[in-house]
């Protein structure tokens, strides 16, 4: 058994697991934290993503012993004082939720990739959900609701006189590959 | 009254977004509920097997085990419209991943461990792998006492002795001596494999048995109602021992109609005491052990005269059922019926043979039968178009089914059905149908054009109903109840918009309740075949009215006016000649009270309900008959682009074009559009299992088997929704959901061959079989 301590959407937990317990596990059956699913167990589908460091990493691979001292992110903390995030608004006015079990691993990627790079091309946003598997919406609607997201949060950072990063910028161009 | 519209037709968003965008949303994957046990079942590693000796004792003993169960402790015997399947394999297994020893323990790895302790020793049997070698006199019978097994009679129609579960005949006017006589003629083949659903949420269900013989049932299930009435018929049980919960489900596409892991759940459930059981199936076992699509072998003979006009048409539909019947007999009967595509056929042979195998059954999916047979049709309608000289557009727009003709099983066609014509018409338009493509992107590439019909009508019993209540809160707000499911269609939001509309509510108003309780929930009969906003739609406008009634009689006695001159409008009911004394709702949904105190009326509660009307069982030698409560017609037209050395297709531009007689919501419909032309992409291009020679399946996974990613979403997709109203539809809707996925391969196999000129029979179209015959070509040529 193993003592972990980790920060989970912005609380610390604590918990004693064995070395096979997964993250996925961790967060669903210890923190009843059910928004990540599993849909396949082998890390193919995304249902399972969460944000580790702010990196999506699908939390059926990784140990929950791995994630001892870093910082996780699931769909449960997307929405900030009972306001939905820019994302989480734009995939219901996209039209880009159907079943919805794929939902909470779509926007977790999406956010990963809006936090590193909030003026994506539509290849860069492709890329980032290209390890999400959804079944009932065929994508559009969600390619257009992480476009919409990425465009509110532009107007609102224009508005409030922030840097945008540049297409081509150094930083920028350098997490593309990330996929 | 369209003009007067406040909701309907309206891009109202989904009401269940919220749940599922802050993953508040809980499916049966997600329920536990005290003291509940995980099951997991050890399967047959064999197609075809006796099973000579299983040895349980090892799992048994295992600390945390509760439950262990093999077929020979249970009687019962399980189909939809069939009974040829049990809980658990008894004496024989019939296909690799068929479930044969089941463990309920403390944690999901106690179970699993178990299973591995178990030894089973097995006697393998030839199995039948080719349902063509299944019709075979003297092949192997995967169901030697088919004749005693109970089912629906006078639809379907075993034959003992043979592997034919079902054999369903199309008959109209002569085809032999039209196809003799005539001008033109073509015969082909095509082969469709079967395909899974892969729903996100694979099957999971939780039950907990109760004393005196009752139970609670938590399931992802398109039907609350027939998993309750088929688990009472094979347990024996009254319905009411018997409560079922649907939660949010993650999809479905047919492949959570019916009943499928709830019998296993209630006996281990039984015998582990009483403890509820949770099975949830692996991904391995959604492919393996969970029905999938039925494969299919066609065969397409069609005639012409020598202006185009087709004379003849006969199809021979053999299906790969495997080893159970569960749906695929009907997908079977629907598939004849609609087999010859929407076309006019005078002369019209069908026959459909429905045939066990030693693979994973099939079932229903989006689209049940359709997206297979309309694969040869639409190809072999091309293929004769270019026997004749004639344009693939002009040839179908002469053939197509129009005003004063009739289908192939006798029914009238009418203005009322819709326009396939237009259909065709706007997506040839839509891709610019005649102008050659722009030269390919690389010289090592080729593009293409291609049309494709599609047509489909619900497959239902004739008695197919559904009702809905009405039921008017305190605050004059109303809950719409109804037990057809949500599995994101987005059905309910569309209920919601004619409730509002009907109730004359502002929408904000009006919710309809998500997790169906057949406790509570009136009956729906399963949510299938694209019959939900349409029945359901009907039953919440006659639940609307009678509220309306309620409200009017009461609203009358307060007013002192008659009954029939209340209006309702805006949450607020008032004499039509006196609008400024209007009683809101709040003080009529609970009954209304005078200002002495007196009080009338009572809880407002509306009832609405509907029931197919008119159809009729097909007769068994013809097929003659009326099957269809209503169709919908659609057509795609595609242009791809195909690399000549990797074989890879990439769709540029795929317009969709369906009669949908009214779009109740236009976000929901183009959703449901987008999403069903890219799984029918999945179809087209990537999807199908492969088998070894033994019967095991060689792709039961993500890894090998691939479903469409964002990556591989069209670079143009279009979606045209035509409005001829539907008599007896919402509104004038029909359904639509099924549709897209229907023909997209034919409309690809179409092009493929406009832009190679080679004639692919087989799906799915994938980068190794393109390349392979493009070498083949190659060599030829």
């Amino acid at each position: 058994m193993h003592e972990i301590r980790l920060t989970v959407n912005g609380r610390v937990e604590r918990a004693t697991v064995p070395a096979a317990t997964t993250l996925l596990e961790l967060l669903r059956e210890r923190l009843h934290l059910t928004g990540a699913k599993e849909g396949c167990g082998i890390g193919e589908c995304g249902a399972c993503t969460v944000l580790l460091d702010g990196a999506p990493v699908t939390a059926c691979l990784v140990l929950a012993v791995e994630a001892d001292g870093r910082d996780v992110r699931t769909i449960e903390g997307e929405a900030r004082g009972g306001e939905l995030s820019d994302l989480q608004k734009a995939f219901i006015d996209a039209g880009a939720v159907q079943c919805g079990f794929c939902t909470p691993g779509m926007i977790l990627s999406a956010r990963a990739l809006l936090d590193r790079n909030p003026n994506p091309t539509d290849d860069e946003i492709v890329e980032a959900i290209a390890g999400n598997l959804c079944r009932c919406t065929g994508y559009e609607a969600i390619l257009q609701a992480v476009r919409l997201a990425a465009e509110r949060l532009r107007g609102r950072e224009a508005s409030e006189g922030r840097r945008l990063p540049a297409e081509g910028d150094e930083a920028n161009s350098a997490m593309k590959g990330g996929g | 009254m369209s003009a007067e519209l406040r909701y309907v037709g309206k891009p109202v968003a989904r009401d269940d977004a919220i749940d599922k965008v802050t993953g508040a949303a809980r499916y049966t994957h997600d329920l536990a509920l005290p003291g509940m046990l995980h099951a997991a079942v050890l399967t047959s590693p064999h197609a075809s097997a006796r099973i000579l000796k299983i040895d349980t004792s090892a799992a048994k003993a295992l600390p945390g085990v509760r439950a262990v169960l093999t077929g020979d402790a249970l009687d019962y015997r399980l189909g939809l419209y069939l009974q040829d399947k049990r809980i658990l394999a008894r004496e024989v297994v019939r296909y690799q991943g068929e479930p044969v020893v089941a463990v309920a323990a403390d944690t999901l790895d106690g179970a699993r461990e178990a299973c591995r302790l178990v030894e089973v020793e097995y006697e393998p049997i030839e199995p039948v792998l080719d349902p063509r070698d299944g019709l075979k006199e003297g092949a192997p019978l995967v169901h030697p006492d088919l004749g005693t097994y109970a089912h629906m009679e006078g639809v379907f129609f075993p034959k003992p002795g043979t592997n034919i579960a079902h054999h369903q005949k199309v008959r109209k006017g002569d085809f032999d001596a039209a196809f003799a006589s005539a001008d033109v003629t073509l015969t082909a083949e095509f082969y469709n494999p079967p395909v899974q659903h892969v729903p996100m949420e694979t099957h999971a269900t939780i039950v907990q048995t109760l004393p005196g013989d009752r139970a609670e049932i938590w399931s992802s299930s398109q039907s609350p109602y027939t998993v309750r009435h088929l688990m009472s018929v094979c347990l024996g049980l009254p319905h009411a021992n018997l409560r079922v919960h649907v939660p949010y489900v993650g999809g479905g596409f047919g492949g959570k109609a019916g009943l499928h892991l709830e019998p296993l759940a209630y006996v281990l459930s039984r015998a582990a005491g009483g403890r509820p059981v949770k099975i949830v199936a692996t991904r391995e076992e959604e492919f393996n052990t969970l029905p999938s699509r039925q494969g299919l072998h066609s065969t397409v003979e069609i005639g012409t005269d020598k202006d185009g006009r087709i004379v003849a048409l006969k199809a021979t539909y053999v299906w790969d059922a495997g080893a159970y019947a569960d749906y695929g007999v009907n997908v079977g009967r629907a598939a004849a019926y609609s087999g010859a595509g929407p076309y006019v056929i005078p002369n019209c042979w069908i026959d459909s043979f429905v045939v066990y195998t030693n693979k994973v059954f099939g079932t229903a999916y989006r689209g049940f039968g359709h997206l297979e047979v309309l694969w040869g049709i639409e190809r072999a309608i091309d293929r004769t178009a270019r026997k004749l000289d004639m344009d693939p557009v002009e040839f179908r727009r002469v053939n197509l089914l129009r005003e004063g003709e009739t289908t192939i099983t006798g029914e009238p066609f009418t203005s009322g059905h819709g326009s396939p014509v237009e259909c065709l018409d706007a997506v040839a338009k839509a891709i610019d149908w005649g102008r050659p493509s722009e030269p390919p992107s690389e010289p090592r590439k080729a593009r293409g054009k291609g049309i494709a019909m599609l047509h489909k009508a619900p497959a239902m019993p004739t008695y197919t109903s559904c009702a809905a209540v009405i039921k008017l809160d305190e605050d004059g707000a109303a809950d719409v109840l109804v037990s057809g499911v949500d599995y994101g269609q987005g059905t309910y939001t569309v209920l919601r918009q004619v409730a509002a509309e009907e109730l004359k509510l502002p929408i904000d108003k009006v919710h309809v309740t998500w997790d169906c309780d057949t406790a509570f929930s009136p009956y729906d009969w399963q949510t299938v075949a694209s019959r939900f906003a349409y029945m359901g739609g009907n039953a919440v406008i006659e639940a609307a009215a009678d509220c309306l009634r309620q409200i009017r009689a009461v609203a009358a006695r307060a007013l002192d006016v008659e009954a029939d001159e209340i209006v309702c409008e805006d949450g607020a009911a008032f004499a039509k000649d006196d609008p400024e004394r209007r009683i809101p709702y709040p003080r009529l949904a609970l009954g209304y009270t005078f200002e002495n105190g007196n009080s009338i009326g009572g809880p407002v509660i509306g009832h609405g309900r509907y029931i197919a009307t008119g159809l009729t069982h097909l007769d068994p030698e013809t097929g003659q008959g009326l099957p269809a409560q209503y169709w919908t017609y659609g057509a795609h037209g595609v242009e791809i682009e195909v690399d000549t050395e990797t074989g890879e297709i990439e769709v540029l531009d795929i317009a969709t074009a369906i009669d949908a007689g009214k779009v109740l919501n236009p976000k929901l419909c183009v959703g449901q559009v987008v999403g069903g032309v890219v799984q029918g992409l999945g179809s087209a291009l990537w999807e199908g299992f492969k088998f070894d020679e033994h019967g095991r399946l060689l792709n039961p996974a993500f890894v090998d088997y691939k479903i469409p990613t964002a990556k591989d979403v069209p670079r143009r997709t279009q979606q045209i929704l035509l409005e001829n109203p539907q008599p007896g539809g919402p509104y004038g809707a029909r359904g639509i959901a099924e549709h897209p996925m229907i023909s997209v391969p034919g409309a690809i196999g179409n092009a493929l061959f406009d832009a190679l000129g080679i004639e692919f029979t087989t799906l799915p179209l994938d980068a190794e079989r393109v390349l392979l015959r493009v070498r083949e070509r190659g060599e030829i040529g």
